[in-house]
C-alpha cells in the first residue's frame, strides 16, 4: 500500500475582488501518494495555478476565502499558522514555476539563490551548503557546476534556469515537487528534457509530482493519473491511460483535439473549443462547460456531480451525457474531420 | 529553385545577417553574433513555408531581416522581382504594405495606452488610405473578420485575454491587405485549445485574402499543420528545406528527427514506446560557432568529416534538400542521384557531397555521446 501523502478535500478558494466574488477553485479533491506522478490540466483560468498555490500556501491573504482541507501527512495545512507553513514550504512541499526567466533574482548568482534556500531549511554552514548546490545542479544537469554555481541567471539559458529552479525545489529533499507549466516557456528539444528530468526524480527520489500543463500531450507519458480542470472544478479525473482512450468529458475531447498531432495524419482542420473559459465571478449556472459544448441539452443546465460513470473505478466525470452516446460520438473531435474513432 | 507557376514572391539568396559586439572606448568590433548565416530560400505565392529551429538558430533574425526591421549583413532579398536589401526607406514604404509581420508575444506587441481602433488603423493612416469613417468601417470589418466584434473598437488591449489580443495583432497585419505576413510564434503563447482556434483563423485568412505566410515556430507539430513547405534552420544555417509531409516521413537531417523526436504525444502507449532522442545540452553559442557542421557537438551520428567540411545543402529530389555527410532515410540510388544545390552556403565546398547514408555507414556513436569534448572547438 503506499503512502498517502496528500489529501485535498472540497478544497474552494474565493477571492474578493472589487468586481465580486471570485470562484478561482470550487471543490476540488484528489489524493496524492508516494511516487506518484499526478497531472492537473486545463486552460488558463481553471483554477489549477490556484490550486497549486494554495497547497503551497501562496494564496492566503485578507482578500482570501478558503473551504474544505489540504492534508498533508494528516496536517491540514489550511490550519496552520503562516510561521509554521514556512516549515512545510521548501521542506516537504517544493514549486516550481512557469517562467524560468522571472522567477530567478537577476542580482544574485544562481548558487547564491540555491544556498540561501537550504539554509533558510538548515543549519549547515555556507560552504557545505554551496557543496549541495553544486551537487544538485549537477543532478539537475547542468554541465560544469563548480563554475556554473557562481554564474547570474542571464548567464543560463531557458532550459538551464529551469533546471536551476528545480534544483532549488528539490535542495531540501521534498516529498512533494509542484511543477506549474515547467515547460511552457520552452522550446520542445528542452521541453523534452526536463520531462525527462522529472520522470527521473520519480524514479531515483520516489518523489510524488504534481505536473500541471495546459498541454495533454506534456503529461501523456509521465504521469499515472490526470486531473482535467474547468472553471476552478474538476470535470474528468481518470488513469492516464483511461483519460486517454475513453475520455468522458467533451471538455477533454476539445483539449485532444486542439494538439497538432505527429502520430496521426493532419486533419483538414483541427477542432477548437469555440469561446473562452467562463468568467468564475458569474460563472453560468448548470454545467460550466455548457455554453461552449457542441452535445449540451436540456438536462446541463443542472450541474452534474463528479462521479463515476464508467465501468472503470476510479475515473470520475462531470458529464450528464450517456456513455455509449458518447463513445459514438467523441470521435471527430478528438481527431478532427479525417478519421473515425476507434 | 524551379517554381512551377511563375517566379517567386519572395527569394532569399545568401542572406546574412550578423551582428557586432563592440567593447572599449571606441567601441570596436571584437566579435560578430551569426544569427543568419548565409540563408537562401524561395517562397512560392499563396504558400505557407514553416521556418522551424530552437531559440537562438536565428529564425525571428530571419523574418525581421525579410521585412527590413533589420538591415541584412549579405546577400539579396528579392521581394516581386523587386531587390529591397538596398532600399531608402521612402522606396521601402509601399513595399511594407504587402509585407506584414504577426509578433509572438500579445502582451509586449500591442501598445497598452491605445485603444484597438486605433492600433488596428493606424497603419491605415500611415498609408493615407481612405478618410477617417471610411477607415473606421476597415476597421470594424476587420474585427469582424478575425473573430472579435465591431464593439470592441474602443477598449484598450488589456481588457483582452492573450488569444483575443492575438487576433487584434492579426487584424492589424492584415489591414493593409499584405501579399505576405510573416507570423514569428504566433501561437506559442497560447493555450493548445487557444491554439487550435488561431491556426483555424491563419488558414481561413490565407483562403479568403490569398495570403502568403512564412510561418515560424519551434513545435513541428503546429509548423506542420498549417505548412505546405517547412525549412529547418539551425545556427544560423538552413540545414533542411522539404515538402512538409515529407520532411515528417523522411526527415534527412538528424537535428530534423531529433526535434521530431521531442515533440510530445498525447497518446500514453505510444509515448511510451517511443525512442526519444534527447538532445544534449543548448545550442551553441553563434558568436563561435562549432567548425564544419554546426550541429556536430550534438549530433549522435557525428564523425571527423563533420567536424572539419561544413557540408553543402543536397538536393534529394523532389525540393527535398538537407545539409548533412550522414543523412537519413536515403537510399544508394538516390544518394547516386544527389547533387548540391545552388541554395549551398558560398562556405560550404559543393563537392562535398555525402558519400555514404547513415544505413550503410557506421556512425561513431562513442564519439557523440561526449558533447563536451567534440565541441567548443575555438
Amino acid at each position: 500500500m503506499p503512502e498517502r501523502l496528500l489529501e485535498v478535500d472540497d478544497l474552494s478558494v474565493h477571492f474578493a475582488t472589487e468586481d465580486g466574488m471570485v470562484r478561482a477553485v470550487d471543490g476540488v479533491s484528489f489524493a496524492l501518494d508516494r511516487g506518484e506522478v499526478l497531472g492537473v490540466v486545463g486552460e488558463s483560468g481553471s483554477g489549477k495555478s490556484v490550486t497549486a498555490m494554495t497547497i503551497m500556501g501562496l494564496t492566503r491573504g485578507v482578500n482570501a476565502k478558503f473551504g474544505g482541507a489540504v492534508r498533508y501527512q494528516g496536517t491540514d495545512l489550511l490550519q496552520v499558522s503562516d510561521t509554521e507553513m514556512q516549515n512545510y514550504r521548501g521542506n516537504e512541499i517544493g514549486m516550481i514555476f512557469q517562467d524560468p526567466m522571472t522567477s530567478l533574482n537577476p542580482v544574485y548568482r544562481v548558487g547564491e539563490q540555491i544556498t540561501e534556500a537550504i539554509r533558510a531549511h538548515e543549519q549547515i554552514d555556507k560552504r557545505q551548503a554551496r557543496k549541495r548546490a553544486v551537487e544538485l545542479l549537477k543532478q539537475v544537469g547542468i554541465p560544469n557546476p563548480e563554475s556554473r554555481v557562481d554564474d547570474f541567471p542571464h548567464q543560463f539559458s531557458g532550459g538551464m534556469r529551469q533546471r536551476a529552479m528545480i534544483a532549488m525545489a528539490l535542495s531540501c529533499n521534498p516529498a512533494i515537487l509542484i511543477a506549474d507549466e515547467p515547460t511552457t516557456a520552452l522550446d520542445v528539444t528542452i521541453q523534452a528534457q526536463i520531462i525527462e528530468l522529472i520522470g527521473r526524480l520519480k524514479r531515483d527520489f520516489d518523489s510524488a509530482v504534481i505536473m500541471i500543463t495546459h498541454d495533454l500531450g506534456v503529461v501523456a507519458d509521465i504521469a499515472d493519473e490526470i486531473l482535467v480542470m474547468y472553471a476552478g472544478r474538476v470535470v474528468e479525473a481518470a488513469g492516464t491511460r483511461d483519460l486517454f482512450y475513453d475520455p468522458q468529458m467533451p471538455y477533454t475531447w476539445g483539449l485532444l483535439g486542439s494538439i497538432p498531432r505527429l502520430d496521426r495524419p493532419r486533419p483538414e482542420r483541427l477542432y477548437s473549443i469555440k469561446g473562452a473559459p467562463p468568467s468564475l465571478i458569474n460563472a453560468p449556472p448548470g454545467c460550466k462547460f455548457r455554453p461552449r459544448c457542441p452535445h449540451a441539452f436540456e438536462k446541463c443546465v443542472e450541474e452534474p456531480r463528479l462521479e463515476q460513470r464508467v465501468e472503470t473505478p476510479g475515473h470520475l466525470d462531470r458529464c450528464w451525457l450517456d456513455v455509449e452516446y458518447k463513445r459514438a460520438h467523441r470521435g471527430s473531435m478528438i481527431h478532427g474531420d479525417t478519421s473515425e474513432a476507434a | 529553385m524551379s517554381t512551377p507557376g511563375g517566379a517567386p514572391l519572395l527569394e532569399l539568396r545568401h542572406v546574412k545577417k550578423y551582428f557586432p559586439i563592440k567593447k572599449g572606448v571606441l567601441q570596436h568590433e571584437v566579435a560578430r553574433v551569426h544569427a543568419v548565416d548565409d540563408v537562401s530560400f524561395a517562397v512560392r505565392e499563396g504558400e505557407t513555408l514553416g521556418l522551424v529551429g530552437e531559440s537562438g538558430c536565428g529564425k525571428s533574425t530571419l523574418g525581421r531581416t525579410i521585412v527590413r526591421l533589420l538591415e541584412p549583413t549579405d546577400g539579396q532579398i528579392i521581394f516581386r522581382g523587386t531587390e529591397i536589401e538596398d532600399l531608402g526607406p521612402r522606396r521601402l514604404r509601399p513595399l511594407r504594405r504587402e509585407m506584414q509581420m504577426v509578433f509572438q508575444d500579445p502582451y509586449a506587441s500591442l501598445n497598452p495606452r491605445k485603444r484597438v481602433g486605433t492600433i488596428i488603423s493606424d497603419p491605415l493612416k500611415i498609408h493615407s488610405i481612405g478618410d477617417k469613417s471610411e477607415r473606421k468601417a476597415t476597421v470594424e470589418q476587420l474585427l469582424e473578420t478575425v473573430g472579435l466584434s465591431p464593439e470592441h473598437y474602443n477598449r484598450f488591449p488589456h481588457e483582452f485575454s492573450g488569444g483575443q489580443r492575438q487576433r487584434i495583432g492579426i487584424a492589424r497585419a492584415l489591414a493593409l491587405r499584405p501579399k505576405l505576413i510573416i507570423a514569428d510564434e504566433p501561437v506559442s503563447a497560447l493555450d493548445v485549445s487557444i491554439q487550435a482556434q488561431m491556426l483555424n483563423l491563419l488558414e481561413d485568412l490565407q483562403n479568403e485574402f490569398q495570403l502568403t505566410y512564412i510561418f515560424i515556430a519551434h513545435d513541428l507539430g503546429v509548423v506542420r499543420h498549417v505548412s505546405d513547405r517547412i525549412a529547418v534552420m539551425y545556427l544560423g544555417k538552413l540545414v533542411e528545406l522539404s515538402p512538409a509531409e515529407e520532411l515528417y516521413s523522411r526527415p534527412i537531417m538528424p537535428y530534423t528527427e531529433a526535434l521530431l523526436s521531442a515533440v510530445p504525444i498525447p497518446d500514453p502507449d505510444l509515448a511510451r514506446k517511443r525512442e526519444r532522442i534527447v538532445l544534449e545540452g543548448d545550442v551553441p553559442s553563434p558568436i563561435n560557432p562549432p567548425s564544419g557542421c554546426r550541429f556536430h557537438p550534438r549530433c549522435r551520428y557525428a564523425t571527423q568529416v563533420c567536424k572539419e567540411i561544413e557540408p553543402p545543402l543536397t538536393d534529394y529530389g523532389n525540393g527535398h534538400l538537407a545539409a548533412c555527410h550522414h543523412p537519413l532515410n536515403v537510399d544508394a540510388a538516390t544518394l547516386a542521384a544527389a547533387s548540391a544545390a545552388p541554395q549551398t552556403p558560398r562556405s560550404a565546398p559543393d563537392e562535398a557531397l555525402p558519400q555514404d547514408s547513415s544505413g550503410s555507414s557506421d556512425p561513431v556513436h562513442g564519439d557523440s555521446g561526449d558533447p563536451s569534448r567534440a565541441g567548443n572547438p575555438g
